[in-house]
């Protein structure tokens, strides 16, 4: 009895420091959206009255605007890059039984492990000399290599856990290599898919010190946004977090629906 | 005609072939714009055979002090992050649906939003002015303003929000892996709850601890951002150094150098880390 | 359509995983693989399927040489131990797979699923997924995916291990049901030997990657060639003794008589549990022991009883029951036990 009790009040405990971790978590986004809404010009908490004017700001801002459109622009094309790259040398490094797979595996994981500044200066080096910066699409292939690690961890996961028996059984039944991948294994990896994708086109959107190195004067979002920070701090920058915590709500919900857990493995593996 | 034997092995170096090629696009994108450009930095801070810029990062206080502070940065986050990453993991790995569905939600969300929308949100919560100053003094617990922003506060609170998931993750995975029978059986042995959970369930976490620590410790180690903006000139760290020898004054070979030491010391740490993973692994075997 | 394989052998570094087998299946058989894990039978099964290329020998396929042929190629219908089936379709899609993959016109491959699908009778299944239906449906519906094609051979992975007693009962008779209405060449893999025995025209038993013997499955049960498949099938006494032409001296019997003069030396007989009697019969039997009961197990019909005997070796005897009778010996008793000699089935030596 006195036990039950005892492990019961630890379980209180616990819950209320979970809270107060999440809370901790939560806390920052929540803060931006009464700002964003604020009607002063500066940051006043709580807010003198309620206005549109720093949406209504961002929107009619071209700059804004073309910063925006410039980081979809890059985040699009490192997805498709980092996907159709990512995907292929997933299969290889899950499938072959190449002695030095290993090794390989490892390397693929070391732009994660690379601090991003050290290949922001070297990526620097070599697009300055091939004047590549400023370059929209030079920036989507330098963040294509941020991005490969994550589809690749994504997709190898998903590949491990598929069971072969299921391509044996096609080829069995008739199936070409081709149609065996594309009818069989790849419906099945969907989840993997997606959310591979999903991270490819977050870490790119929201990529800042790879930017600040290769954008050169043609704005990211990010950058617009450091600047932004450093120079003024206006409320417009909190209507522009409140649209992005959106977006990534809404796209986190669609891949929690379509991409079965599959997010959390990134990071436990 | 061949044996069927040597057929198989023919078919066998035609599938590894095949599966060869898939990588090889993947495997030049790396070698192209990774590896080759990492190792030509890293060669610069020897060009012209000499070992100057490693001296100067070596002797100068200011260099040495400021990597010192990285690696205290870096180590206090970590051990932050351990601290409240590990009760968040346990309640996560007993939660029912719906306690996870809304635990992953407040893991996962603020994971996804980008870095400079919560660097901006922590500037209105810290500052002077900002939302807890203004609270605090407003219900008159404090009269003098919390120096929460611009030192080291304010950066540790910033960079354990980045951070803190790439902890509680990898411990929530360890801690599911674990036979919920075996803290039972434990109790059933005659073991306390509290005794239990640190003869079994802690040990048997460890392989996630360990992960978690490594990850962290080796990504605060290279933060630029949040300590950038929340630091406010105060807290430099390494790679704030190497920007600034880059950027103000085109110092390569010395901004190489530095690359080269935080390199290296990120990969010692994160091989070291790795190495006490394996061994608590076997310890649990 | 007929199967053969010829001096199969297949080697994973320096073990045998299959160490020369030879095999004829007719057209029609319904043959069985016995054997225990690690025997080489899914190698060997492997190898006929096109998952697996041999180091020597061939496969002959209705006469066609499809030893290095790809599985595609084959024309074989498989039924894998787990099923296989594919969790992101239907049933129907499932089943429809082959025929897609044949490039079959629409309206036949329609037809030919609704044909199958009642044949196993899953017709009201269809649009359902895998996982939701129970795992004999499952191994229906991976049957009917494996046949609808029209396969040139059927081959069966062990597909009834994950299901339950009953189920697998009903299933085996399915099975060999549909087999024989269709007429189908079949090879069927398994390591248990009571379901070998239901289901084949006939066994081969394998260890070690051979094939220890081949034959009917009555053949097998009274007649095993070697010691391993008298062991392996059924349960078994062997008597080991010393012959002496045409009879033989078993520690506990006495001298036995043996139906065949056998050269003398040592010598192992075969004596089922069922050929041990019991009871007042037994003193009309030319070979007779005393021995202790140890063990008696109710099995039912029959009982089980293990005996030490004095001056021999324990053994194992299975006596009939009726439903009134009182049991035939208790724990601890001391009983006369006996046996026939035209029973006894000398094991050859290897």
């Amino acid at each position: 009895m006195r036990r039950t009790r005892r492990r019961s009040a630890g379980n209180i405990v616990l819950g209320i420091f979970a809270a107060a971790v999440f809370a901790f978590l939560l806390l920052p986004l929540l803060v931006v959206f009464p700002i964003s809404l604020s009607s002063a010009a500066y940051l006043q908490f709580p807010p003198p009255g309620y206005s549109w004017q720093w949406y209504q700001r961002y929107l009619d801002d071209p700059s804004w605007i073309e910063a925006t459109l410039r980081s979809v622009q890059v985040a699009t094309l490192c997805t498709v890059l980092a996907m159709a790259l990512g995907v292929p040398l997933a299969f290889f490094l899950v499938r072959s039984r190449f002695p030095g797979v290993r090794v390989l595996d490892r390397v693929t994981a070391a732009p994660i492990i690379v601090p991003t500044i050290i290949l922001s200066i070297a990526l620097y080096g070599v697009f300055a000399r091939l004047q590549l910066i400023g370059a929209w699409y030079g920036l989507a292939v330098a963040h294509a290599v941020l991005a490969l690690p994550f589809v690749v961890i994504l997709v190898s996961a998903g590949l491990r856990g598929f069971d072969e028996a299921q391509e044996q059984a096609a080829a069995g039944l008739g199936a070409t290599w081709p149609r065996i991948i594309w009818r069989v294994t790849l419906p099945q990896l969907r989840p993997s898919l997606v959310s591979a994708a999903f991270l490819s086109f977050i870490s790119s959107f929201d990529e800042l010190v790879v930017a600040m190195f290769l954008s050169g004067a043609s704005m990211t979002l990010p950058k617009k946004m450091f600047d932004n920070i450093l120079m003024e701090i206006d409320p417009t920058i909190a209507a522009v977090s409140v649209l992005q915590i959106l977006l990534v709500s809404v796209a986190l919900g669609l891949t929690s629906l379509f991409g079965r857990g599959a997010l959390t493995t990134t990071i436990t593996r | 005609m061949l044996s069927p034997g040597l057929n198989r092995r023919v078919i066998a170096r035609r599938r590894e072939r095949g599966l060869f090629l898939l990588a090889v696009p993947a495997l030049l994108l790396l070698g192209v714009l990774f590896a080759w450009p990492v190792l030509r930095l890293l060669a610069m801070s020897v060009e012209g055979g000499t070992l100057e810029h490693f001296r100067k990062a070596a002797l100068d206080g200011l260099y040495v002090s400021v990597l010192l502070e990285s690696m205290k940065v870096a180590g206090m986050v970590t051990a932050i992050c351990l601290v409240l990453a590990y009760p968040v993991a346990f309640w996560l790995s007993r939660a029912g649906r719906l306690g996870l569905a809304l635990g992953m939600f407040a893991l996962l969300l603020p994971f996804w939003t980008s870095v400079l929308v919560r660097t901006y949100a922590w500037l209105v919560l810290l500052g002077r002015n900002g939302v807890i100053n203004r609270a605090l003094r407003d219900w008159g617990w404090i009269e003098v303003p919390l120096p929460l922003l611009h030192n080291m506060t304010g950066v540790l609170i910033g960079m354990v929000h980045v951070l803190l998931p790439y902890m509680v993750l990898p411990i929530y995975a360890s801690l599911l892996r674990i036979d919920p029978d075996l803290p039972r059986a434990a109790e059933g042995l005659g073991a306390p709850a509290w005794r239990a959970f640190l003869r079994v369930t802690f040990p048997l976490s460890l392989p996630g601890v360990s992960a978690g620590c490594a990850l962290i410790f080796v990504l605060s180690l290279g933060f630029f951002i949040t300590p950038a903006l929340l630091g406010g000139g105060r807290v430099i760290m390494v790679s704030m150094l190497i920007e600034q020898q880059v950027r103000e004054f085109l110092n390569w070979p010395f901004a190489a150098a530095l690359s080269t030491v935080l390199l290296v010391a990120t990969l010692a740490i994160y091989a070291l880390i790795g190495r006490l993973t394996r061994g608590s692994r076997l310890a649990t075997h | 359509m007929q199967l053969s394989v010829q001096r199969i052998v297949r080697r994973f570094g320096p073990v045998a995983a299959l160490g020369g087998v030879d095999l004829e299946v007719a057209e029609g058989e319904f043959l069985t693989i016995l054997g225990p894990s690690g025997s080489g039978k899914t190698t060997l099964l492997k190898a006929i399927a096109g998952f697996e290329i041999p180091d020597e020998g061939t496969v002959l396929l209705g006469g066609e040489d499809v030893t290095l042929a790809p599985p595609r190629q084959r024309d074989v219908g498989m039924v894998f131990q787990n099923y296989a089936l594919f969790p992101h379709l239907t049933v129907a899609q499932n089943v429809a797979f082959p025929l897609e993959m044949r490039r079959r016109p629409r309206a036949e491959v329609a037809r030919r699923v609704e044909d199958v699908l009642r044949l196993v009778e899953l017709q009201s299944f269809g649009g359902r997924l895998p996982r939701q239906l129970s795992g004999g449906q499952q191994q229906r519906v991976a049957l009917a995916r494996a046949v609808v094609f029209g396969p040139r051979l059927l081959l069966l992975d062990e597909p009834f291990g994950a299901l339950d007693r009953k189920l697998r009962e009903s299933l085996q008779l399915e099975v060999r049901r549909l087999q024989r209405s269709l007429r189908l060449t079949t090879l069927f893999i398994t390591h248990d030997q009571e379901e070998a025995l239901i289901m084949s025209d006939r066994i081969a038993v394998m260890d070690k990657g051979r094939i220890q013997q081949i034959g009917l499955p009555g053949d097998l049960y009274a007649r095993p060639a070697t010691r391993f498949v008298a062991d392996f099938l059924g349960e078994s006494n062997l008597l080991e003794g010393t012959a002496s032409a045409a009879s033989a001296s078993i520690p506990g019997f006495g001298e036995v008589p043996l139906a065949a003069p056998q050269p003398a030396g040592p010598v192992t007989l075969l004596l089922r549990p069922e050929a041990l009697r019991l009871g007042g019969e037994v003193e009309a039997l030319p070979c007779r022991a005393r021995g202790t009961v140890v063990e008696t197990v109710f099995l039912g019909l029959s009982a089980k009883l293990r005996l030490r005997l004095q001056d021999g070796p324990e053994v194992l005897a299975r006596v009939p029951l009726r439903p009134s009778a009182p049991p035939p010996a208790a724990e601890g008793e001391v009983v006369t036990v006996g046996f026939s000699p035209e029973d006894v089935h000398v094991v050859p030596r290897a």
